[in-house]
């Protein structure tokens, strides 16, 4: 056990753990923070994408003592009382089916806009191709996305993509 | 269904709550659909509540689990409806579960619309009828002058009260007799029909925990359990001594294989549940157990291990399909003659199809807190769990453990995902069985090896197909040999024939027989048991007779189904020809269907009915020389009567031909001498965002009963993709998934 501390979501936590043990378990287990799911333990599926210094990263394969930066999860994401755009949009468009995966997708959805804020199609596929979703609810994510991108840009003239 | 001896009137309930709300209890035997004898689960009587307070806010609880079909949303949908409330002032709770309160709860078969739609419209008409008769009261008026919307009783005068100025004085009127109630004209309907967001999706949007495996309760310990690789096997020794000393492990032990906790009042589960035998690990966070896991040595007895094979299965199956071996189903006159007769062209073809898993997101999970009865007490249990049908668990705990139902509790949470895994609660009984000897709760998590190597799969199978044309162009002759698999000489769920499939039903001259293969791998319902399958198989062979016959394709669908009419009038498990005309002429229509397509590209037809649903399905194609194919659009023409939500309706069907796709392409479990070979999403892909086509959806919402969406839309879409790959390449494929044909999808 080693002794580790770590911000998350702008508050830092002591801890006494192994080493190995990934981000994700620190965080359902240690922290409490249960928005943050397992789904393979292999990087394949993204249902565990955090932000790691504002990148999206898998938690399931980073062990703790990877962790250097400041950790952004789903439950850091909304501003205060306010949601993040994203949070909006895929209330807005009725996303989730068994929402088990959608913390993941809204994680790299966000990390996605921090870079590209008004992305394309392709942009959104070649960001969200690590995260699954097993009841299928893509096209609805691809036009979440779009529509936080146009809350960021209300000059936008469509907010659609035109994957529909 | 047995008769509910109890009169209507005496099941009803209603009180004042305290703080003047008003609390609407309701039991209400519902009729079971005369055509749903053999489908999973009959229902006896269901219950549901409706709670209104003073400051108008309105409960509606919901009966069954959720899953991701939307049940939450819609049924409640249904009695705010007939209320007369705004959805605006809903909030919808999850119910207790409890079988003597709320009657049957489950879901399965996409059958909890036709199951609950008269019962939750009777609720909230009487809901409205006591709200109406305690507004006549307070305004000494007459009832017929009032109406109750928007949350409020208003009268012709317009004078009006809200629900939450009722609610107290409802709570004492007397309840309306169920037979006499009246409904809403549908075309006065303001939240039936309409785009209804998921009433879970804030709670969802920002993480807030919810599922079984976020369950966190004080001084829980946390479990991972090792069951042999080998399907079958049972721990004899592990290294216990090294597991023992590692970080964060408080406690390892092996647990004998136990079969009383198969025992299953529900009959297509009975047996399913059987404890497996293997290695607890018990320890303070789930990484320690799981680390411990791995680091494991078990010595395994296989003595009654599984010594299936797929590749041995695929040769016994071959040999099969060259024979006459066969329960024979059907075998009308003159077959053989009308396939043998010289002016007819004959056409003989060999199909195949995969074991497959369900990998629900949410990997298999239960928390359990057994508590030892002292001074007289009895023995207790509570539960929390993602389930389909929850009350199952209880009758696990008292088979197993000796705990009467009545002190199991059982806490349903939230299912990430469902798709039939989640009806066999094996995941249930290893947590009861490991927090038999752990002091205080545990919540037992599974890995996703152990979730893909543990599932009860979809079973695979093959059919050899013969058919014969006649020199006008029509089918007449039609022989379907289904080679399935069966446990103990039954066939396992969705092998083999259910009787009302295509075209059998429709035809005059067929021959129908099904030969089974013995088999030991565990499989259960999968999202459309047997049509999922079927559909392909049959779908694609029509195709083949079109080609053959050098008919359009959707021209010798249509004339396949003859003349308009509901094969079993009545029984929506029947297929109606009329409606499946008017579907496959809707895609057809909606697709452009034979508009010209760039070079490399084609479209593909296919039309399913299962669950009650009519649906037909066009896919549009592009395929390289390569065999790289990207499914650019779905057309689909859908008839499930009338929608009740437009938005968890359409991501029904988006979902399902996603689930479809992922299946079609790239997933097949494989077994050899009893081990599974796939491990994790490495070798077993799930479609990914950008291999999604454009979908496009059409409900011809008839005038029949509203029936479920959360199976019918998946099996119509791998033989349209496949018959447009044909189309586009002249290349049949007879044999799912398409990865193993040399087809990788983009």
């Amino acid at each position: 056990m080693t002794q580790f501390k770590i911000e998350v979501n702008g508050q830092t936590h002591e801890l006494d753990v192994s080493p190995e043990m990934p981000l994700l378990w620190v965080l359902r287990d240690k922290l409490k923070l249960k928005g943050t799911k397992y789904g393979c333990g292999i990087s394949q599926c993204g249902a565990c994408t955090v932000h790691v210094d504002g990148v999206a990263v898998r938690s399931c394969v980073l062990p703790i003592a990877a962790v250097t930066s400041a950790v952004t999860t789903i439950e850091g994401l909304a501003d205060g009382g306010d949601l993040h755009p994203l949070q909006s949009a895929w209330i807005e468009h009725d996303v989730p089916q068994c929402g088990y995966c959608q913390s993941g997708q809204i994680m790299s959805a966000a990390a996605l806009l921090s870079n590209t804020p008004q992305p394309s199609d392709e942009d959104i596929d070649a960001a969200m191709a690590g995260n699954y979703c097993r009841c299928g609810t893509y096209i609805r994510i691809r036009k979440a996305v779009h529509t936080a991108a146009s809350y960021y840009d209300a000059s936008a003239p469509s907010a659609i993509g035109d994957k529909g | 269904m047995n008769e509910v001896k109890l009169s209507r009137r005496k099941l009803f309930k209603a009180s004042a709550l305290a703080g003047g709300g008003f609390l609407l209890q309701m039991a209400l035997p519902i009729s079971v659909l005369a055509a749903e004898k053999d489908t999973l689960v009959r229902s006896k009587a269901l219950n549901v509540y409706v709670q209104i307070d003073a400051d108008g806010q309105i409960t509606i609880y919901s009966a069954h689990p959720e899953m991701g079909q939307g049940i939450m949303t819609s049924l409640p949908m249904i009695v705010a409806e007939e209320m007369g409330a705004n959805w605006e002032d809903v909030k919808v709770l999850q119910a207790p579960v409890d079988t003597a309160q709320f009657g049957f709860q489950g879901a399965g078969g996409s059958t909890s619309i036709p199951r609950n739609y008269q019962a939750m419209r009777e609720m909230g008409a009487s809901a409205r009828e006591m709200l109406i008769a305690a507004a006549a009261l307070l305004m000494e008026v007459d009832t017929q002058d009032l109406e109750a919307r928007n949350s409020e009783v208003v009268h012709a005068s317009g004078n009006r009260r809200t629900f939450g100025q009722l609610a107290a004085l409802a709570a004492q009127q007397e309840m309306p007799d169920p037979e006499m109630l009246s409904f809403k004209d549908p075309r006065a309907y303001t939240i039936i029909g309409t785009s209804v967001g998921g009433v879970d999706n804030l709670v969802i949007a920002t993480g807030q925990s919810q599922f079984g495996i976020d369950v966190d309760l004080p001084g829980m310990k946390y479990a991972t359990y090792s069951r042999c690789p080998r399907l079958g096997g049972k721990a004899v020794a592990f290294n216990e001594v090294e597991i023992k000393k590692l970080p964060g492990v408080t406690d390892a032990f092996i647990l004998q294989p136990d079969a009383r906790a198969g025992k299953a009042s529900m009959s297509f589960i009975q047996g399913m549940a059987s404890l497996r035998g293997g290695v607890a690990i018990i320890g303070n966070d789930t990484w320690s157990v799981i680390d411990a896991k791995n680091k494991l040595k078990v010595q395994w007895d296989e003595t009654a291990s599984s010594d299936d094979s797929w590749s041995g299965m695929v040769q016994q199956a071959q040999a099969l399909a060259r024979s006459d071996h066969g329960e024979v189903k059907r075998d009308d006159d003159q077959l053989e003659a009308a396939m043998s007769d010289p002016s007819h062209l004959a056409l003989e073809s060999f199909y195949e199809f995969p074991f497959v898993a369900h990998v629900c997101m949410e990997p298999m999970n239960c928390t359990a807190h057994f508590i030892k009865g002292r001074g007289g007490e009895p023995d207790s249990m509570e539960l929390w769990m993602g389930s389909q049908f929850p009350a199952q668990a209880k009758e696990i705990a008292s088979n197993m453990l000796g705990i009467a139902p009545e002190n199991v509790k059982v806490n349903l949470k939230r299912l990430g995902g469902g798709f039939g895994r989640r009806a066999i609660h094996d995941f249930a009984a290893e947590a009861m069985a490991i927090a038999y000897r752990v002091d205080g709760p545990v919540k037992l998590t599974w890995t996703r090896t152990d979730d893909i190597h543990h599932d009860f799969f979809r079973v695979g199978g093959f059919e050899n197909m013969r058919a014969a044309i006649d020199a006008n162009g029509k089918l007449a002759a039609w022989d379907q040999h289904y080679i399935g698999f069966a446990h103990d000489q039954k066939p396992v769920i969705g092998s083999g024939f259910r009787g009302n499939e295509l075209p059998m039903t429709v035809l005059e001259r067929a021959r129908v027989r099904q030969s089974m293969i013995a088999l030991d791998t565990p499989c259960g319902a999968w999202r459309a048991p047997g049509a999922n399958t079927n559909a392909f198989v049959e779908q694609s062979f029509i195709h083949e007779l079109a080609v053959l016959a050098q008919r359009d394709h959707v021209e010798f669908l249509i004339e396949l189904m003859g003349a308009r009419r509901w094969t079993a009038e009545g029984n929506v498990n029947a297929l109606n020809t009329g409606r499946a005309i008017d579907v496959i002429k809707m895609a057809a229509e909606k697709a452009a269907w034979g508009k010209p397509m760039p070079s490399g590209s084609a479209q593909g037809f296919a039309f399913y009915f299962c669950h009650a649903a009519h649906i037909a399905q066009v896919a549009e194609v592009s395929v390289d020389g390569s065999g790289n194919y990207h499914v650019d659009k779905v057309v689909v023409a859908v008839d499930v009567g009338p929608i009740i939500n437009r938005s968890g309706a359409l991501s029904q069907v988006e979902g399902s031909i996603i689930d479809g796709l992922s299946t079609m392409a790239g997933q097949q479990i494989t077994m050899e001498k009893g081990v599974i070979e796939q491990d994790n999403f490495h070798q077993y892909p799930v479609t990914r965002i950008a291999q999604t086509p454009k979908i496009e959806v059409h409900f011809i919402e008839s005038d029949h009963p509203s029936t479920g969406l959360g199976e019918p839309a998946l099996p119509p879409l791998a033989p349209a993709v496949t018959n447009a790959i044909f189309a586009a390449t002249g290349d049949r494929i007879r044999s799912m998934p398409l990865s193993a044909q040399g087809y990788q999808l983009v």
